[in-house]
């Protein structure tokens, strides 16, 4: 029989926490980002950027940074951008979203800067167990 | 105006129902049936006498014909047209105008289109190929529950396919055992498990438990990653009033999605569980057990493009459409078309992808397709190719058969999937590429690297059955 690997993740790990589309890549580079920038702009797609704290990275609201870049067809700036709302939000996770504007809805969504997880954030985990799970879970 | 005297007996039915002139109505039902007569009877006549028999007609004069205004309700065969590569065959395309219809009612459109008349002795095989619904029935049927922006926006998930696995094996396993490979696909990153259709509350698991181990299994692996899972919690049942019974009880325990299948439970009750669904919040996966007994033969039956549609009017969030690659029956053309017809807002005639008519969807929101059925990582740059982000793909033993079990398996699709995505976006042809970009991928991954060499000489190379019509060659 070949060897076997066991599945690492744990509840008690920050580095389980997933972020959604390109988070079980290693993360993007400078140049990997631009690409995906790129992408967004050859849609005809608006940039944007969200942040926020790690704790609260479940919640479908994140800080938004300024508005929305409409009609923003620069790679620099909005790379600029990113930075600024980095260096302006230290430790917060930062993610680029892309709006299609036609179908009302976001066209693209990831994140380019994972801010550090606290491990006391299992908290936040034990939160969202209590507040969602029924009572039979935790009972 | 009394002009006409009542004449009982037989008539042609070309006499009234064969217009070649008439041009249709852009509130007129439209239809195009493959029709093989009966030897020595003409086209005309049994396109004719399908018209008659799915609108007003019946097999003798009557003489409360002329108590109403026939040359009003009457339907339109209109015109008549070779099928490519079938000398038996032909199309026939009928007009129905809209008084025919009860609104908002798939259920009374399809009893007049396929009912009786597919018994007909006049004709020896007849199939509904498409049918053009126009705006006023459209907005007049409820449709998907939520729709995919909706519930890409529930869900919180962007610019990829979303990720299912049906639980294996289908039947047997324990409700608790049954939650342990839910939860280790989820863990694993997959977004959805699901209930294989046969599922419903058999001795070895009845519903009640499954649908609180599967709650389980989706609360921690959703604690565990950060990210927003769900299990198609099937609630097809006996009855209407256990399959509410189990809705509820979905939505009392905070599930996110449940399942139907539609042809199996009936159009009635699904439309009934599709508004209960966006009355309470929950999404609708539909599988569609029992299709491929009316679609597979291409001469008799309705073509899955106009299941598909007729989904999307009785509502669904989610549909099976077959996934071209894998182990299911699938043209890729015709998959491509009725993929269309499933999402898009606004979809012209293309008969290369087997599309008879335009078709105006409204303001009627999408319907995710899902591609299931013997699918790996392998397929990933087709798939990702052929459906785009609007899709989900559905594995099963791709991810349960994984040597390292589920967890391992799902994160092998996840990476695939992501790293195919990303290549996209960058303008790379993943057709072509698709060994690099996925060995690529594997250097960071062993479980997508397993996963490959596991799967790497499977292969589903059969002819399909029902091709798109084309000519001889």
């Amino acid at each position: 029989m070949s060897e076997m690997n066991d599945y690492p993740s744990r509840i008690k790990d920050p580095a389980s926490r997933r972020l959604g589309t390109f988070s079980y890549l290693p993360e993007l580079t400078e140049e990997e980002v631009r690409k995906q920038i790129q992408y967004i702009i050859d849609q005809g797609w608006d940039c944007a950027i969200e942040h926020t704290e790690p704790e609260f990275a479940r919640l479908h609201y994140w800080y938004l940074w300024k508005l929305p870049m409409f009609g923003e067809t620069d790679v620099d700036r909005i790379m600029d951008e990113i930075e600024a709302c980095k260096k302006a939000n230290p430790g917060h996770h930062v993610r680029l979203i892309g709006y299609n504007k036609y179908k009302q809805t976001q066209g693209v969504s990831f994140v380019v800067h994972r801010g550090e997880i606290p491990a006391e954030s299992t908290t936040e985990t034990w939160l969202h167990l209590k507040t969602k799970a029924p009572d039979w879970v935790l009972r | 105006m009394g002009t006409q005297k009542f004449q009982a007996g037989v008539k042609e039915y070309r006499e009234r129902y064969w217009d070649p002139n008439y041009t249709p109505k852009d509130s007129d039902i439209l239809a195009v049936f493959k029709v093989v007569p009966q030897p020595g009877v003409p086209r005309e006549e049994a396109a004719a006498a399908v018209c008659a028999e799915s609108s007003t007609a019946t097999w003798t004069t009557v003489w409360t014909d002329l108590l109403t205004d026939l040359d009003y309700y009457q339907g339109r065969a209109y015109a008549i047209e070779d099928v490519p590569g079938d000398d038996e065959a032909f199309y026939a395309f009928i007009a129905y105008p809209m008084g025919l219809f009860e609104e908002g009612s798939v259920v009374n459109v399809f009893t007049s289109l396929v009912g009786n008349v597919f018994g007909f002795k006049a004709v020896r095989a007849l199939r509904l190929e498409d049918g053009r619904f126009p705006l006023w029935f459209v907005a007049t049927c409820d449709g998907p529950p939520h729709g995919i922006q909706v519930e890409r926006d529930k869900l919180d998930k962007y610019g990829r396919p979303l990720l299912g696995c049906t639980i294996k094996p289908k039947l047997g396993l324990s409700a608790k055992n049954y939650g342990r490979a839910i939860y280790e696909c989820l863990r694993g990153g997959l977004d959805f498990t699901k209930d294989d259709e046969n599922v419903n509350s058999q001795p070895f698991m009845r519903w009640r438990d499954r649908f609180l181990f599967a709650m389980e299994a989706i609360t921690k692996a959703e604690a565990e990653t950060g990210e927003r899972k769900g299990h198609y919690l099937n609630v097809t049942a006996p009855n209407v009033e256990e399959m509410y019974k189990r809705a509820e009880f979905a939505k009392e325990i905070g599930a996110p999605i449940i399942m139907s299948d539609y042809l199996t439970l009936g159009w009635a009750a699904h439309s009934s569980l599709s508004r209960w669904c966006r009355d309470n919040g929950l999404l609708l996966h539909v599988h569609r057990a029992m299709h491929a007994v009316i679609d597979r033969n291409p001469r008799h039956g309705i073509n899955f493009r106009v299941l598909a549609k007729l989904l999307r009017l009785l509502g669904g969030d989610h549909l099976h459409s077959g996934t071209v690659v894998g182990k299911l029956e699938g043209d890729r053309e015709a998959t491509l078309g009725w993929i269309s017809l499933m999402r898009d807002r606004y979809i012209k005639e293309d008969r290369s992808r087997g599309i008879f008519f335009d078709q105006d969807w409204g303001q009627m929101p999408g319907v995710f397709p899902v591609a299931s059925g013997g699918i790996h990582v392998w397929h990933m740059p087709a798939l990702v190719s052929i459906f785009g982000d609007d899709a989900v793909l559905q594995f099963g033993g791709g991810t349960i058969g994984h040597p390292w079990g589920n967890a391992a398996g799902a994160t092998a699709n996840r990476v695939a999937l992501e790293a195919c995505v990303k290549a996209r976006n960058e303008g790379r042809d993943i057709l072509k590429e698709g060994k690099e970009i996925l060995t690529e991928a594997a250097k960071s991954c062993p479980e997508l690297k397993m996963a490959m060499e596991t799967w790497k000489e499977i292969k589903f190379e059969f002819e399909t059955v029902d091709k798109l019509d084309v000519a001889h060659r």
